[in-house]
């Protein structure tokens, strides 16, 4: 298992040499820049900062600095914000980890609940309602609910704000800032658990359908247990267990923010800080967060293998 | 995967009236008309394309004339779903956009899947060196998160001034890009495991040649799990398009996609005030994906039993 992890280790750190060469290239490749875009500077004045910020360089040796002061612990200086990007980032990321961790939570408990229900009433009314239910929670355009719900809830209903964290201007501190932020990610909320629980759901209800009908439950039955205890006890902890596997796929999604939903909501995670330098070709910001959710990737899918074989001890590495 | 058992039967002068043909997509064809849940998704899907390249022959508005007489008006029997701020007829536009949005779904799949199981195939089949490549180039595109890669792309586009009229068809490749690597990977796994079965040792005893191994008996059994696939993958390709029209990345006005019309959305007017032109489109996603996705887990149910998730 130990060479087996190493090997794993090598091979991510040159899959993701290898990507973030390729996200460097995309981003220095695109034409204009930050500068380009700000028509206040004279010709002069663009060349003077393209020197300073090391821009007029070839490709491969501004890849080169990037990668050095990487390794440094340096994703470079935000242009527009003129901070660095690890700064902003640790000022964003816990906005987004608020959101994400809530909407996470939500949605394995609905998952969990739903899926083994629909699975032991199989074929029922209710199972054929919560497949078509998952089938539309899967099929929604994540912006257009979005939008649709702040029309609906906050433009015509005024129940919730519709976007930001807090409403302009406010003071609140204490016990009351924690409810005026909490009133303001129901909405974004709602959207990530509705988006993300039609496969989860899925995935339960099939990995209890297959526990069901293992011999153990049988014998469960025939030793008299009562059936929720059968269900609850025997069945739900094997059905369970396959799903640690899914802990390192949502690491991305936990610190990685969602692009659109902040977007729309207007919310002041690090999804949000993306999509504003995306339109400013704050180019040092992009590729850092682009290279950071690509780590988060390469790193949950090494854990998620790792706890495979823990869930499982069967299954050799 | 033979097509048709009852063959021999049929070809004896035999007193029963009719050769009975229980071929493998006889069978499942029958099984899918049991499930009415898939059915009702397959009639949506063919009422949606149907409504979106035949429909607008039948509306009066086509021409997209601007009538400063009928802007921004409420949905009435005249127009159906209104008129936009130019006067346009929004049920038009909405039907000339899903001809853009199905299209680029439809041709993204189309060329996913060929390059996917193509690459898939090849990697599978012939292990070795060309396995190696094809697998780390999918390992690196699956690192890179797709959102920041297509929108990346599409802002490569807006720089290099493509003519908006060719934009959806480097949106359908930009997609595509997105999409083979996982198509790959799964290909390539399901013939990593029909390689070694018997039928494949008795291609080799029979000295067949790879071209015949490959067309003749490895593809065959690969064609159900691509039919799953490509069905499912035109509800996504259809969404990211959405998603990306809607940023202004993907499609560009003029050309109307179901995306860039919920761009009235950005608008705080036709936000609150004229829903109508950008409820319908949001509307038309979702009932086409969701259809589509009914559908397709319909045939996987039918056409591929083991991998019911």
């Amino acid at each position: 298992m130990s060479t087996y992890i190493t090997k794993r280790i090598l091979y991510m750190i040159i899959i993701l040499f290898a990507a973030s060469f390729l996200i460097f290239c995309l981003y220095a490749l695109t034409p204009g820049d930050f500068i380009t875009g700000n028509i206040k500077l004279t010709p002069e004045r663009k060349a003077e900062l393209r020197e300073i910020y090391g821009l007029n360089k070839p490709v491969v040796e501004r890849y080169a600095i990037w990668m050095k002061n990487a390794f440094h612990g340096d994703f470079g200086y935000s242009l527009s914000q003129q901070k660095p990007v690890l700064t902003l980032f640790n000022q964003y990321i816990w906005n987004s980890f608020l959101l994400a961790i809530v909407s996470t939570f939500l949605t394995w408990l609905i998952a969990v609940v739903v899926g083994v229900i629909a699975a032991y009433k199989q074929y029922s009314w209710f199972d054929t309602i919560v497949m078509v239910a998952l089938f539309a929670a899967m099929s929604i355009p994540s912006f257009f609910i979005g939008l649709f719900l702040i029309k609906i809830m906050a433009v015509d209903w005024k129940w919730l704000p519709p976007g930001g964290m807090l409403t302009t201007g406010s003071t609140a501190t204490g016990f009351a800032y924690v409810k005026e932020v909490v009133h303001h990610m129901m909405l974004p909320v709602m959207v990530m658990t509705l988006l993300g629980v039609g496969s989860l759901t899925r995935y339960f209800r099939s990995n209890m359908i297959d526990v069901i009908k293992q011999d153990y439950i049988r014998t469960a039955r025939a030793k008299g247990l009562k059936e929720r205890k059968v269900l609850f006890t025997h069945a739900l902890r094997n059905a369970l267990l396959p799903a640690i596997t899914l802990v390192g796929f949502e690491l991305p999604a936990l610190f990685g923010g969602s692009l659109i939903i902040e977007k729309i909501f207007n919310w002041p995670g690090i999804g949000q800080l993306y999509m504003q330098s995306f339109g400013l070709r704050d180019y040092p910001l992009l590729m850092g967060f682009t290279l950071f959710i690509a780590i988060l990737t390469v790193i949950g899918t090494l854990v998620s293998d790792i706890l495979y074989h823990v869930a499982d001890p069967r299954v050799r590495l | 995967m033979s097509t048709i058992h009852g063959e021999g039967t049929a070809a004896l002068p035999s007193p029963k009236p009719k050769p009975v043909y229980t071929s493998l997509w006889r069978q499942s064809f029958r099984r899918l008309i049991k499930n009415k849940l898939a059915v009702l998704g397959f009639v949506v899907v063919a009422f949606m394309f149907a409504a979106c390249f035949i429909g607008p022959l039948f509306s009066p508005y086509t021409d997209n004339k601007i009538n400063m007489a009928f802007m921004n008006k409420a949905p009435s029997l005249k127009h159906w779903l209104g008129t936009d701020a130019l006067g346009r007829d929004v049920l038009t536009r909405v039907l000339q956009a899903g001809r853009i949005s199905l299209t680029v779904g439809l041709a993204s799949m189309v060329l996913s899947v060929f390059v996917g199981s193509l690459l898939g195939v090849i990697a599978g089949y012939y292990r070795g060196i060309a396995d190696q490549i094809i697998m780390r180039l999918a390992d690196l595109l699956l690192t890179i998160p797709s959102l920041p890669l297509l929108f990346i792309l599409g802002a490569l586009l807006s720089e290099w001034k493509v003519p908006t009229e060719y934009r959806m068809y480097i949106v359908m490749l930009m997609l595509s890009i997105v999409g083979w690597p996982s198509l790959a990977r799964m290909v390539r796994g399901q013939m990593l495991s029909l390689r070694e079965r018997e039928y494949m040792q008795a291609t080799v005893v029979l000295g067949l040649r790879d071209r015949r191994k490959l067309f003749n008996h490895l593809l065959p059994n690969l064609v159900p799990l691509l039919i799953v696939i490509a069905t499912l993958n035109i509800g996504g390709a259809i969404l990211y398009e959405s998603v990306l029209s809607y940023f202004g990345l993907g499609v560009m006005a003029p050309t109307p996609t179901w995306g860039n019309m919920i761009d009235a959305a950005n608008n705080m007017i036709d936000f609150q005030d004229h829903p109508w032109l950008w409820i319908p489109p949001g509307f038309s996603i979702f009932a086409t994906v969701i259809a589509i996705n009914i559908f397709g887990d319909g045939l996987r149910d039918v056409l591929d039993p083991k991998q019911k998730r």
